[in-house]
């Protein structure tokens, strides 16, 4: 259903240990497994000068596993939301050499970049490694809303209630995939819905 | 003498129509019967008189009709017009360009007097005589960009240029062919041009972006885009597309003359003398098939062009729905008979 991927969209690769000083690792559910997978290969000393905010999710797993790297501070938080006025703080006053790594779900690694591209951070110095669901966080064209968490292929709009198709075209300044009314043509048209990012 | 201002509506009910003279003029953007994507760039100069070339900003008898439709789709959406913080000096430049081309083209029209940084900027289709200080924003009723792109015909974007590539980081977008301004600011070449179907593969965005970056200013450049749109509809952004979308399905063999038009855009390319960034006008051409087929070489090519047309090309241009009937009423003006090589009519 979903077109085949275009230039817009996002690539992720590994996390791997960046030369500097001073790490701050965003993270999200099965994103901390990327994390200390990498851990695995950096060199000694590495989390003396790293920050890990970790979003646990539900079921609470891997803070110890993230607290056993023994970083210089783990700090978790219950959402995103929750988590913004830190991050802006600490990208705000961040010193040049920062290094930045982003794993786990794409609205995680999508909303941490945007705020870190508001702060000046050039978007292809940040280390990004997906992990766990495909979830889309999307964008509605028509009513500008945005919807967490999508999983289908159309997705109902939570705030207008067009049934949209969910493209591959992303925007990483609203950290968003494009919706657009896939039935605009003739609205009787309903196409299946398919769980298409599980 | 001036140009005589058409009254016309681009919605609702849909009242814009070209005079014979301007059919002529039309920007026909097919020199063979067939089409597939190429890098048609050519250099922007000065074309034949009559022709949309005439000026290198070209002012037409829809100039004030366009007006009032933009004015509509801002107020509804100010989303179609951004400019990035980093932007304003590329605004001022384009300001600069704009007055200048059209006081140029059409001093009956429009003048421009300076006097250092004080300007004053008289647009009498529109009633405007406004006297500000060039560089101070508070000195106009709007952002630089947006105060001429209410004056001025066709979409702008401002593209920023560093790192080897383009910038989409500001524009004024309320005629386009549904792309959202609001959804593309802030992305690179490649990533606005991303949804684009088999012209990443021919390899067109890598040469067309190093063509682009290499634009000298005082030698603008230009190249010919193509869409259809039922009703004479400047508006057909994705913003609206549950609106303007139904508009597809009600095409019938009786009413494809009056309903199905040929969108024709004139892109040209700018680079700015302040800001080093590139100015993008999109100028936007409409003609309904009635009018288009008063020349009947462009028929049979219209013809021949869509028939052949291959169907990712078709579904990318939305053309898949009335295709079809398109088609057959097109054949019945192409007697099979050779066309001249060219764009011109006949």
């Amino acid at each position: 259903m979903a077109a085949k991927t275009i230039i817009s969209r996002p690539i992720y690769g590994a996390l791997s240990a960046q030369p500097g000083k001073h790490h701050l690792f965003i993270a999200d559910a099965e994103g901390a497994l990327a994390i200390v997978d990498m851990a695995k290969t950096a060199p000694p000393g590495f989390f003396d000068g790293a920050e890990i905010v970790f979003i646990p999710g539900p079921d609470g797993k891997h803070v110890a596993a993230l607290e056993a790297l023994k970083p210089a501070k783990v700090h978790a938080a219950p959402s995103f939301a929750s988590l913004l006025p830190r991050l802006k703080q600490t990208l705000t006053n961040a010193h040049m050499g920062l290094r930045l790594y982003l794993s786990g779900t794409e609205g995680l690694i999508g909303q941490a970049m945007q705020v870190a591209l508001e702060a000046g951070i050039d978007h292809t110095s940040m280390q990004t490694e997906h992990r766990g669901s495909l979830a889309r966080r999307m964008q509605c064209v028509h009513c500008k809303g945005i919807t967490e968490n999508v999983t289908t292929q159309p997705a109902t709009c939570s705030h207008c209630g067009l049934l949209l198709l969910v493209r591959d075209h992303y925007s990483r300044r609203l950290a968003a995939f494009q919706g657009v009314c896939i039935n605009a043509e003739d609205r009787s048209e309903i196409p299946p819905v398919e769980e298409a990012f599980p | 003498m001036g140009i005589t201002f058409r009254k016309e509506t681009f919605r609702d009910d849909f009242t814009f129509k070209n005079s014979p003279e301007h059919i002529r003029r039309f920007p026909f953007p097919f020199h063979e019967d067939s089409y597939m994507y190429a890098v048609n760039i050519e250099p922007h100069v000065v074309g034949p008189k009559g022709s949309v070339l005439e000026n290198l900003i070209d002012v037409d008898e829809h100039y004030v009709a366009e007006m009032q439709d933009r004015a509509l789709v801002l107020a509804e959406d100010p989303l179609r017009c951004q400019s990035l913080p980093h932007m304003t000096l590329a605004g001022w430049d384009l300001l600069e360009l704009l007055m200048e081309q059209q006081a140029l083209g059409y001093p009956e029209h429009f003048t421009l007097e300076r006097n250092g940084d004080r300007w004053r900027w008289i647009n009498r289709p529109l009633g405007i005589d406004d006297t500000f200080t060039f560089g101070d924003t508070s000195t106009l009723p709007y952002g630089p960009m947006e105060y001429i792109t209410r004056q001025s015909q066709g979409d702008f974007c401002i593209l920023d240029q560093r790192d080897g590539n383009l910038w989409m980081d500001a524009g004024m977008v309320t005629t386009q062919a549904d792309w959202s301004l609001d959804f593309d600011i802030g992305m690179n070449f490649f990533e606005w041009h991303a949804p684009v179907p088999l012209a990443h593969e021919k390899g067109i965005f890598v040469r067309a972006l190093k063509f682009l970056t290499n634009i000298q200013q005082g030698k603008p450049a230009r190249r010919l885009n193509w869409t259809m749109t039922i009703n004479p509809r400047l508006d057909t952004s994705p913003e609206n597309y549950h609106k303007w979308g139904p508009d597809r399905a009600t095409v019938t063999p009786e009413n494809v003359g009056d309903k199905v038009h040929l969108r024709v855009e004139l892109q040209s390319f700018w680079r700015l003398p302040r800001s080093n960034g590139i100015v993008f006008p999109i100028r936007c051409y409409l003609i309904k098939m009635d009018e288009l087929v008063t020349q009947p070489k462009w028929a049979r090519r219209l013809h021949r062009v869509i028939r052949d047309l291959p169907e990712e090309l078709a579904t990318y241009k939305g053309l898949t729905r009335y295709r079809p009937t398109l088609v057959e009423w097109l054949s019945k003006l192409d007697d099979g008979s050779a066309t001249s090589p060219g764009f011109g009519p006949d």
